[in-house]
């Protein structure tokens, strides 16, 4: 393990704009830092892992392909699916909230947190949340600093969720299979992705189970010759990101955002063209007010925001 | 059936209430008979099942039946500067509804309107006066359903479950109430109504949903919920474990967890409670076990027969006596009768009962669950435990009658002992209940001064008058970060 809680909140300090660092892999979200910031980064390790818990607990900096390879020891995984868990932290996909593509099976980000540990903006270490699976006591401040992009405190180490790995996984590839219908039928699909024009689905499960969505996927593509099974997902335009309605997803042509690929039954597309950012949801005022009591001085991460302009 | 402890009701004394302005504001805006001013009335809703006195009581009730009818008796009571307490059907068990001082009481048991259901999108619109089960049942045309599931399913609310945010025995697997809503439409405590969350993914900005959810009527009244819905499984298996010592059903929890198996409950019940249980049900339950086990897994077909033999197995391997493995529907629901008719069953012991509500990291279960016996060994009291052991949320229940003198000292004494058990195991103060005004006095024993400062900060940004729900959750000088302690290097 690198580092320390203390002394990562020595290092933010009390004063002074600092931005927080982790793998860079999202670094456009929310706006660029400011520049000539000093830079911090949290800790990195595991620090404790009990598969009977099925909890872990992790230092903010540590990437999650360290962290997935040793929940893979045990049959475990975490739903942090970042596009490059090489170089993405555990501190960083859970700053950014974003979801990867199996959160039809997996469940969204925001759900699998259950305690931080943060170092304000006055530089001391503060505990939100707690270890358990489950947990009312007070405030649900967690669910607050996932998508918050750091700018109301700096995960230093976290407590989260982790699940058992599915027994088998197959990702089929199915011309023309109408997604709408793929998603109404299969219970066990982990992730349905769609061009407009070809289907993909994740099928995670018992392998019968998985066998036998399999056989669903074949009848609603209209034969076996219209299904593949392939090694995984398409690759994804990365040029934009829009959030919708899941129904609104029918509404998608071929060729729209100079190409996409949708994530069926979540409602996130992924689109070679840029796309604006999603609109604000709640008050305005109501979150300057959250920033100005955690971070009264705008220190934490200039020039970022969850506000879009 | 047993009562749940409470204190006396002190008698109220006359009310002035109906000549109060505060009173003709609200009945300009509700139809006169939704503000009720009746001494009884407001006597009754200054109780909830916690039965906690705060020694305060409702300025005045309103039943409002709309958002915009939420919205102006918040401003009502804001003008008049009352504070506001949300109330729906008050099964709390921690006294989140409870007002304290002379505050203006919203009951949404009159907002019970299932609004919109999309079996497509697979969320629903639900006013918050909504009981969970009623829901549930709505929405069995469409083969779904809402998962959380508290034991008070049948009278308590939707909009209760968010304040709570509430669990169940199928919450293991599948998460609790903030898991399960989407968006929420909130009159926030200056009166302004607002939507929290989205229907799609990825709305920008701060999660103030998830903020919102749990904050126990804190930062202000939801009166429309978005939530998600649930597909019922196409295969259940629901089995019931005999075990000859509450060591051998701990240990075959962790043993089903550790392979990978999460069932959709997993609940346990011990010796006292399972014999008392079947003297009032007849379910069929083992009446000389030490413990039993009572599991349930779902999902497609072949892995809830894979994981049910592997849960058969796993129990044989740690000492079951037995394994019961429900053959239909109707032995299934029998099962399920005998858990949930526990708290009935309780009276077949003792008249009266306290239940707690900690949670402690699974493989400690054993441990907690020695010290909470011989806390109550030493208060000389009877306990009981019946709960989630599937995630480590115990609800030890003890038993006593109110009428031998002294009892009552020895019942909170005990339960603050359980709490500082559950603590010192690396456990949280509540797993479904909340912290309300029970708990309240707790919450630096789990929390340092920071960890509550943030706490009060979240309010602060919602409340910045402390008109909502006040004098809950967090003790008094939560928000001392700043009056206390003057920042590193500041010149003072």
């Amino acid at each position: 393990m690198t580092g320390t809680l203390d002394g990562f909140a020595a290092e933010v300090g009390p004063a002074e704009p600092v931005t927080v660092v982790g793998g860079r892999t999202q670094w456009s979200v929310g706006g660029a830092p400011a520049e000539d910031v000093r830079e911090v980064r949290a800790p990195a390790g595991i620090v404790a892992h009990e598969p009977a818990e099925l909890t872990v607990r992790v230092r903010a900096g540590t990437t999650v392909a360290e962290l997935d390879a040793a929940l893979a020891e045990h049959g475990q995984m975490v739903p942090l699916d970042p596009p490059d868990p090489e170089r993405a932290t555990v501190g960083g996909v859970l700053a950014v909230g974003r979801s990867g593509i199996r959160r039809l099976g997996r469940g969204p980000v925001r759900d699998c947190l259950l305690e931080a540990r943060y170092v304000s903006a006055e530089g001391r270490v503060v505990k939100a949340g707690g270890p358990t699976v489950k947990n009312v006591s007070g405030f649900d401040l967690c669910r607050l600093l996932v998508g918050s992009l750091g700018t109301l405190g700096l995960l230093a180490e976290v407590v989260v969720r982790v699940s058992p790995r599915p027994a088998a996984s197959r990702w089929l590839q199915a011309a023309g299979a109408d997604p709408f219908a793929l998603r109404r039928r299969l219970l066990g699909a982990s992730s349905i992705l769609w061009d407009g024009a070809t289907t993909w689905v994740l099928l995670e499960g018992h392998p019968a189970d998985v066998d036998a969505e399999s056989a669903v996927v074949t009848s609603v593509a209209g034969g076996a010759a219209a299904v593949a099974e392939v090694a995984g997902p398409p690759p994804l335009p990365a040029g934009g990101r829009l959030s919708a309605r899941p129904s609104a997803l029918r509404d998608l042509r071929t060729g729209d955002h100079a190409g996409f690929v949708a994530e069926v039954g979540v409602g996130v597309v992924h689109t070679t063209a840029p796309v604006p950012p999603p609109p604000l949801a709640g008050p305005r005022e109501l979150h300057r007010r959250i920033k100005a009591v955690f971070d009264p001085t705008g220190r934490l991460n200039p020039g970022r925001s969850v506000v879009t302009a | 059936m047993a009562q749940r402890y409470r204190e006396p009701v002190t008698p109220p004394g006359p009310s002035t209430a109906a000549a109060d302005p505060l009173v003709a504001d609200l009945r300009r805006a509700l139809a006169p008979d939704r503000v009720r001013t009746e001494d009884l009335e407001l006597a009754l809703y200054g109780r909830d099942a916690s039965g906690i006195d705060a020694g305060g009581r409702a300025a005045v009730v309103c039943l409002p039946e709309t958002t915009e009818e939420v919205a102006a008796c918040v401003r009502a009571a804001r003008a008049h500067g009352r504070p506001f307490v949300a109330r729906g059907a008050g099964t709390g068990l921690a006294g989140g509804a409870v007002p304290v001082g002379e505050p203006v009481v919203i009951v949404t048991t009159r907002m019970t309107r299932i609004l919109e259901v999309d079996p497509d999108e697979r969320v629903a619109w639900v006013q918050p006066g909504v009981l969970n089960l009623d829901l549930t049942r709505h929405l069995a045309t469409w083969d779904l359903h809402f998962a959380p599931d508290p034991s008070s399913q049948q009278a308590c609310t939707i909009g209760g479950n968010v304040a709570n945010n509430s669990g169940g025995p199928h919450c293991l697997r599948d998460g609790v109430t903030s898991a399960h809503v989407v968006a929420l439409e909130v009159v926030l405590p200056d009166g302004s109504v607002t939507v929290l969350g989205a229907l799609d993914p990825e709305p920008g900005g701060y999660d103030l949903r998830g903020a919102f959810v749990g904050s126990e009527g804190c930062l202000g009244i939801a009166t429309r919920v978005a939530v998600r819905l649930t597909p019922n499984p196409p295969a259940v298996r629901t089995l019931l474990a005999d075990f000859a010592s509450v060591e051998d059903a701990a240990a075959t929890v962790s043993a089903v967890i550790a392979a990978g198996i999460v069932p959709a409950a997993l609940e346990m019940m011990d010796a006292r409670i399972t014999a008392a249980v079947e003297d009032y049900v007849g379910a069929g339950y083992p009446r000389d076990a030490a413990a039993v086990l009572l599991v349930e897994l779902d999902g497609l077909p072949a892995g809830v027969e894979a994981h049910a033999a592997e849960v058969v197995r796993l129990a044989t391997a740690h000492g079951a006596r037995a394994v019961r493995v429900a053959a239909d529907d109707a032995e299934r629901a029998l099962l399920w009768k005998g858990r949930k008719s526990a708290f009935g069953a309780v009276a077949r012991i003792l008249p009266d009962y306290y239940l707690h509500d900690t949670v402690v990291p699974r493989t400690r279960l054993v441990e907690v669950l020695r010290r909470v016996y011989q806390i109550a060994e030493r208060h000389d009291l009877v306990v009981v435990n019946v709960f989630h052991a599937g995630d480590g949320n115990l609800h030890p229940l003890l038993l006593f009658d109110r009428r031998v003198p002294g009892v009552m000292d020895r019942v909170h004494a005990a339960g603050e002992e359980i709490v500082a058990a559950s603590l010192e195991a690396g456990g949280v103060l509540s797993g479904e209940h909340g912290i309300g005004l029970e708990k309240k006095a707790y919450m630096d024993r789990l929390f340092g001064p920071d960890d509550l400062d943030a706490q009060a900060r979240l309010r602060e940004a919602f409340d910045p008058d402390g008109a909502a729900n006040p004098d809950k959750v967090l003790p008094a000088g939560a928000r001392c970060g700043d009056l206390q302690r003057a920042p590193e290097g500041a010149w003072i």
